[in-house]
């Protein structure tokens, strides 16, 4: 298995910590937006690679920082309507400039960025301080020249994407079209053009005409990167549905329903709970599609629709534990997957700080831990092991002793090369493979 | 952890509960497990009244889950599980209060009303559910328990706590008054409507075949109650705003 190394700046805290509620990195990879509880989007840009520093292998440093979102409160329900940062996604890059869509639970809002890094000086009517200046002393005419200045870096927002929906939003996913993007909440997948604020599309409404009767909800979606007539959406009933726009304007009826029959031998109470898909992503291929349930992470083939055609255990030692996690309420998180860029090893975030690698190639896996002390600069990650009784080694945690309040809920591996983006509660890791990043 | 099959212990003759429970003479530690899980997911759903508007997947899992123990307890004929004289024993104490639950879900069909988790409206553990209902057991008799407020008050009380618990899951279009009015949704999660796992008396009630428990027609009476809890939401919001 590869092995993984900490950048130099692995642990970037900008500002006084939030938790951390999203990670994107956008198509090139050079840029990593985070966003986080408190309404704010931290931008990290990658250093090119410099002869001068061959040490410095492009490390991510704060690019921008802006407060996306404000908490607000629904006077009509008496409810504040949170700030935190569900998703980022990034556009396509057109032009200079960078774009991205950030949301909340309700709003969802398109910011450019721009750079701007020089500036007129030379005017005619006005000093260096822009004072008028005293047309007695203008004595001859000048054209203004553009001059180089520090790096400014601004972020403006263009659109508001608001009033569309009831509930709350848990995905954005921006079309292939470049034109076009969807938002889901629980019930209700939502199409935008991306210039069209007063106004949206429902492609998918599953809420039923009596509420009580409401046994499902949508957890997540995704546009397929290629074609931009089809989607997914998972539910909390772990069924995958992928929808072509092309059959109908309201795309309730899947084109493919996506699920995998219930072992009975482990039947619980519990079964449905852990069974919900918390996050789908298509593999950039868009041949494959990747869903994260509680203890498991598993490839579908857009194919085959009867099951997956690989699972991996990310901790199966918590089936046992389920009721505990039940009452502490951690049976209810929501972790994401990604997908390396070739489509060869995923990742998915787990409890303890621990993440997991899977090699869908070799079949091996690995856990590694995001935290302080193993994480010095440049440190080789250590493969670490959660031990279910029986032989103990020398650095094995035990079960017991795994700290639930530490989970690694949002990942994201980079487009093209082996760096990953690890959100662990407040901080942010960044690690990159020194060995590969050569190699591709 | 809830796997079938566990072993179930015999605690003794003394636990003789009503005969038409069939088969099932002994307390199984697997009844109290899932009934200490059926208690563990109505105060979570209860817990869901908060600031924000409560996640709505997790109310959904949760309210799934006390409709698949309320079906296999149906299936099993353990709804009613306990012996009402079981108050007062302190490992029973949990019992009690679900056997209380139990009974407000077709006792409101005869229209008595029923406090239920509306009286306690406790935000803590489960533990906190007990003192608060097995206090009221020794009290009074079990069959008289809901009358001592008066059906009517209570009945208030309890879609009223309801409604404020459920209230956040409301589905409201808030673009106008009127639609608000002509569109209220009642809440989707009806404590009884969970506990009998019927929808306006659709199907047979949970009591259907246990000795003494004719099953009532509920249908005017929950309409009347889903109207009254209609009515109850309506008068929050009038007051909110």
């Amino acid at each position: 298995m590869r092995a993984l190394t900490a950048t130099p700046s692995c642990l970037a805290v900008p500002l006084p910590a939030d938790i951390i509620s999203t990670v994107e990195f956008n198509h090139t990879g050079e840029l990593l937006a985070t966003g986080d509880k408190g309404g704010r989007v931290v931008i990290f840009q990658r250093e090119p690679e410099s002869k001068n520093a061959p040490h410095s292998q492009g490390e991510y440093d704060v690019y921008s920082t802006f407060q996306s979102h404000e908490p607000e409160f629904d006077y009509l329900k008496s409810l504040e309507i949170e700030e935190k940062i569900n998703k980022i996604k990034w556009l396509p890059q057109q032009n200079a400039a960078h774009s991205l869509l950030s949301t909340n639970d309700k709003t969802i809002k398109l910011w450019k960025i721009t750079e701007r890094d020089k500036r007129p000086e030379g005017y005619n009517l006005k000093d260096e301080e822009g004072k008028l200046k005293d047309l007695s002393t203008v004595t001859s005419l000048q054209v203004p020249v553009l001059k180089p200045m520090d790096l400014m870096v601004e972020v403006s927002p263009r659109r508001i994407f608001a009033n569309g929906h009831t509930y709350h939003i848990n995905s954005i996913s921006v079309n292939s079209d470049c034109e076009t993007y969807m938002s889901a909440d629980d019930l209700r997948i939502n199409l935008w053009h991306l210039a069209i604020t007063d106004r949206s599309f429902n492609i998918v409404d599953i809420k039923p005409a009596n509420m009580e009767d409401l046994t499902e909800v949508i957890t997540a979606s995704e546009f397929h990167p290629h074609h931009c007539n089809l989607f997914v959406y998972s539910s909390s009933k772990g069924s995958l549905r992928l929808c072509d726009m092309r059959a109908a304007a309201l795309c309730d009826k899947h084109s493919k329903l996506f699920e995998e029959p219930e072992d009975p031998s482990n039947r619980s109470f519990f079964s449905e709970i852990i069974s919900s898909v918390s996050d789908v992503k298509f593999s950039h291929s868009g041949r494959y599609m990747l869903t994260r349930d509680y203890l498991t992470v598993k490839v579908w083939d857009l194919n085959m629709e009867a099951r997956p055609i690989e699972t991996y255990q990310v901790h199966d030692y918590l089936r046992s534990k389920l009721c505990s996690l039940y009452e502490n309420d951690c049976i209810f998180d929501k972790f994401e997957c990604a997908w390396n860029g070739s489509d060869s090893v995923i990742m998915t975030g787990a409890y303890n700080n621990f993440f997991r690698m899977f090699d869908r190639n070799t079949k091996r896996d690995v856990t590694l831990e995001a935290s302080r002390e193993s994480s010095k600069p440049r440190a080789v990650l250590k493969p670490r092991r959660v031990c279910v009784g029986g032989k103990r080694r020398r650095d094995d945690i035990s079960v017991d002793s795994l700290d639930f309040t530490k989970k690694i809920l949002h990942t994201a591996w980079h487009p093209a090369e082996n760096i990953i983006a690890i959100a662990a509660t407040n901080n942010l890791y960044i690690f990159q493979d020194k060995v590969n990043s050569d190699m591709h | 952890m809830f796997a079938r099959g566990l072993k179930r212990k015999c605690v003794g003759h003394e636990e003789d509960v009503e005969g038409a429970l069939a088969g099932l003479k002994t307390v199984s530690s697997y009844s109290l497990q899932r009934q200490s899980l059926l208690d563990m997911s109505l105060v979570k759903l209860q817990l869901c009244h908060m600031l924000v508007e409560p996640n709505l997947c997790r109310s959904v899992l949760i309210a799934n889950t006390v409709r698949q123990i309320q079906e296999e307890m149906t299936q099993d004929g353990t709804w009613r599980a306990v012996a009402p004289q079981a108050a007062g024993r302190a490992p029973l104490d949990r019992l009690v209060s679900t056997e209380i639950l139990c009974r407000a879900a077709w006792e409101q069909e005869g229209a008595r009303p029923a406090p239920g988790l509306g009286d306690g409206h406790t935000q803590g553990p489960v533990s906190d559910l007990c003192p608060v209902t097995s206090a009221q057991a020794p009290r009074h008799p079990q069959s008289s328990v809901w009358e001592m407020d008066g059906p009517r008050e209570n009945r208030g009380s309890f879609h009223k706590s309801l409604d404020q618990i459920f209230e956040t899951l409301e589905t409201k279009n808030p673009s106008c008054m009127e639609e608000l009015f002509s569109d209220v949704d009642s809440p989707y999660y009806d404590l009884d409507t969970v506990l009998t796992g019927m929808m306006g008396g659709a199907r047979p009630g949970p009591c259907e075949g246990l000795e003494g428990l004719a099953p009532a027609t509920p249908g005017p009476s929950s309409s009347c109650k889903s109207d009254l809890g209609e009515l109850d939401h309506v008068v929050e919001i009038l007051v909110e705003t």
